[in-house]
């Protein structure tokens, strides 16, 4: 049984435009996307380009969409998959390096803006700095983003507003806002509360439906307005 | 020429942390890397890094002591002790230094880091972040590097990924740069520097049943090796014990310890019955459970194809959900079972190079401003077989001594001379060379196929299990092969992002790397931690307490030998 792979394709230095290429791939049990991929450019044709590492589903490189569903290529059997044309676009929104490899800057650089690191207000203790299995809880969800960028990417805002810092960057602001060990929370919702931050978003929950890991980057929005609009009542009285 | 005073190559644990020593002495550093610093194979770690804290109520007893002798009997003695005794010593503040900086480690009920048990380990030490551990540290750690990118205020910090570094340079025994590779452009480019450390993770990928991130080909050991650094103790291939069936992808240990049953077709817990692991059971070193795994399955106690079973029910959906839940969402994507309601598939797969970049207990290598930290190099803290928990430690306790040493050893050293200018200049010019040999060769072979072959010969006859007559044939396969690759043809010669043309690049390191594992295993005539020879099925203190160093040359590697250094614990017989 085989089934086949429609791929756009494009490499901006030769093409004109994207274009669709189909390529058979022969159906193993358990059979991937990813490999499907590993198949076609070790096999068929080698000028074909995707990014991939863990192949596990936890590094965040193989984003992309499937079937016009953003998934990762590594954790998405073939066989789970409808029919036997499987469409693979890159993300859209970013700049395409070649085929479905996607330059990442603009996704890095709102990332980085929010100040992905702890900022604690005191010197560190000689130990570990406690902080309880509640505490702890809090973080769960917002510390396991394998930062794909398929939110980025599916979000109808970042997509037409390239300021926006989008859902990622601002779950990541959230990452440490709710972190009982950060002591920069008035500066980390200072970071997001301008027009391109938490207000731009529109709820279309675009990001909850593209999250392989099944995160929430909406809910991290939805945080951040409630104590942002928290502390400006308290600083009114 | 691009200069700097450090080049990290490699954006793992031990890259980023020996990229914030150079940064601390206000120097001007750079990291290479392959993939983006986070899709790194630190990522995939899960289960959870060592240090004796004594946070677990049953490790109120425990010391750097009793963690140095678990990981040196570990090691069936084959580490050298004074490495080991720093690292284990050095565990507990480069932990809190990773907490200090945001690590969001999982927490005992009076908010300590929370610690559990692990394979060969008398305590509870393996400190966790669920079963991501390997994520939340890279995070943390790229967190850090972007803070030192932002401020400036120190050193400057410079991250160039998506580049592969094909070549060092070398003048007069000193190394003065590197050249690398541009993926996305395809151009060379030659980059000069006071010091380099590499610091490019394991080989695994070389095996077809393997653990790795596909990206773990072992160019990073390979390139060093090239220019004259010898790899040391290459033939000790860890084995894990329990890896997805069909995929090998990671089932971590932390299952194992937190009270999951290694069960044969029967339903009986098989390790009781062999007296190596009689005693520890699930909780026996990673060489001897994957032995084991493979001995019952050979007397018939497996399940067709090859495997057994992992049963977590007992341990029930709360603790699963708490602290193993990567792993469940693992099983039920890539084995589509939910491990809540049924045991897991698993069979061993290639996990970890023990072995890899001479280097010594300041991560020098024997080419002066050279340095090597974590799994690319060994310094030797695993020896003959790793106690899981213990490789993230190396990475961030190496990682910093590596950075540390190389940043002294600039600081005390004179400028580069004109000199290392038209050592690199030669250096790129050779490597442009061979990159358009490659692109315009019109061989038959396929990168592919070549690969593919390589993968199954090294499962099938440098595995678990070896011997003299399957060594012999690996090797003379694994020699075949390398001839084949100079006649590798690519299916496409343009530059950018042309992937076929990087995996054959690192094609060409696997199996010089493969040929170095081969050699050390045919030259080993004793059975030491993983590696386990048939024919040879004791361990021989006499002859083989000591390291193997492999030079490369054209023919295959040249094996001598090192001294092993022993200082506080003597070698015993090894049970759990």
């Amino acid at each position: 049984m085989a089934v086949f792979f429609k791929i756009l394709r494009f490499d901006p230095e030769l093409d004109k435009r994207p274009g669709f290429q189909r390529y058979e791939v022969p159906l193993r049990k358990g059979m991937t996307v990813l490999e499907g991929l590993f198949y076609i450019q070790e096999r068929v044709d080698g000028s074909i380009a995707f990014r991939s590492s863990c192949r596990a589903g936890v590094c965040g490189s193989c984003g992309m969409l499937i079937n016009d569903s953003f998934r990762l290529a590594c954790e998405t059997q073939i066989e789970s998959l409808k029919g036997t044309v499987i469409t693979l676009r890159p993300q859209p929104h970013l700049p395409v390096i070649k085929d479905l490899v996607v330059d990442l800057r603009p996704f890095w650089s709102k990332f980085k803006s929010v100040r992905p690191y702890l900022l604690a207000r005191d010197h560190p203790p000689e130990k570990e700095r406690p902080q309880s299995q509640a505490e702890r809880e809090r973080i769960n969800n917002v510390s396991d983003c394998i930062m794909c960028a398929n939110c980025y990417a599916a979000c109808p805002i970042s997509g037409t507003d390239e300021e926006y810092l989008g859902p990622q960057a601002i779950l990541q602001a959230n990452r440490f806002i709710a972190d009982s060990r950060d002591g920069e929370g008035d500066m980390r919702m200072n970071l997001v509360e301008g027009e391109n931050g938490v207000f731009r978003c529109h709820t279309a929950f675009a990001c909850q439906k593209a999250c392989p890991k099944d995160l929430d980057p909406s809910e991290s929005v939805a945080d951040i307005k409630r104590r942002i609009t928290l502390r400006s009542l308290k600083r009114r009285r | 020429m691009r200069n700097f005073n450090i080049i990290v190559v490699g954006g793992g644990l031990a890259g980023m942390r020996a990229l914030i020593e150079g940064n601390r002495r206000n120097l001007k550093v750079a990291l290479f890397s392959k993939v983006h610093p986070v899709r790194s194979h630190s990522i995939a770690a899960q289960g959870g890094i060592n240090a004796a804290l004594g946070n677990h109520p049953r490790g109120f007893n425990d010391s750097v002591e009793k963690h140095a002798y678990d990981t040196i009997k570990g090691s069936d003695y084959l580490a050298d002790q004074d490495a080991v005794i720093r690292m284990c010593a050095e565990a507990p503040e480069r932990i809190y230094e990773m907490e200090h900086w945001g690590c969001p480690f999982s927490r005992a009920e009076d908010g300590k880091i929370a610690q559990r048990p692990f394979g060969g380990a008398g305590f509870p030490r393996t400190c966790y972040a669920a079963d991501r551990t390997g994520h939340m540290l890279l995070h943390t750690l790229y967190g850090q590097v972007v803070k030192f990118e932002q401020w400036a205020e120190r050193g400057e910090t410079v991250v160039l990924d998506e580049w592969l570094v094909t070549a060092i340079a070398v003048d007069g025994g000193t190394c003065v740069g590197i050249v690398a590779l541009d993926l996305v452009t395809g151009r060379l480019e030659a980059f000069q520097s006071d010091a380099v450390i590499f610091a490019t993770g394991g080989s695994c990928r070389i095996y077809g049943n393997s653990t790795n991130a596909v990206i773990n080909t072992g160019i990073g050991m390979a390139v060093p090796y090239w220019a004259g650094v010898p790899l040391k103790d290459m033939e000790f291939i860890q084995f894990h014990p329990t890896t997805l069936f069909g995929t090998n992808i990671l089932v971590t240990e932390g299952a194992r310890g937190e009270g999951g049953f290694l069960l044969n077709n029967k339903g009986e817990r098989f390790l009781a019955n062999y007296p190596d692991s009689r005693k520890a059971m699930e909780v026996a070193p990673r060489d001897i459970v994957s032995r084991n795994i493979m001995r019952e399955i050979e007397q018939g106690g497996g399940f067709p194809g090859g495997y057994v079973l992992l049963d977590l029910r007992h341990i029930g959906v709360r603790k699963i959900m708490e602290r193993l839940p990567g792993i469940r969402e693992l099983c039920m994507n890539f084995a589509g079972v939910d491990p809540v309601d049924v045991p897991i598939p698993v069979q061993p797969g290639a996990h970890y190079t023990m072995g890899g970049i001479d280097t010594n207990s300041l991560g020098a290598c024997k080419i002066k401003g050279l340095y090597s930290a974590g799994e690319s190099a060994c310094v030797s803290v695993h020896g003959a077989n790793r106690l899981g928990g213990n490789s993230l430690l190396e990475t961030i306790v190496y990682g910093k001594i590596a950075g540390e040493s190389a940043g002294e050893y600039v600081i005390g050293k004179a400028l580069a001379g004109p000199s290392s200018e038209k050592v690199l200049n030669d250096t790129l010019k050779r490597e442009e060379e061979k990159l358009n040999r490659l692109l315009k060769s019109d061989g038959k072979e396929k990168m592919g196929v070549l690969k593919d072959e390589m993968n199954k010969v090294m499962a099938d006859q440098a595995g678990i299990f070896r011997d003299a007559e399957g060594l012999k044939d690996a090797l003379a396969r694994i020699t075949e092969l390398r001839e084949r690759y100079r006649k590798i043809g690519l299916s496409s010669q343009g530059r950018r992002m042309n992937q076929e043309m990087m995996w054959a690049i690192e094609l060409g390191g696997s199996l010089d790397v493969a040929d170095a594992i081969l050699r050390g295993a045919l030259a080993r005539q004793e059975s030491r931690g993983s590696h386990f020879r048939r024919d040879f099925p004791k361990r021989d203190d006499g002859k083989w307490l000591r390291h193997s160093i492999a030079y490369y040359s054209n023919e295959g590697a040249r094996l001598e030998y090192a001294p092993v250094t022993i200082s506080k614990f003597q070698p015993k017989e090894r049970e759990y």
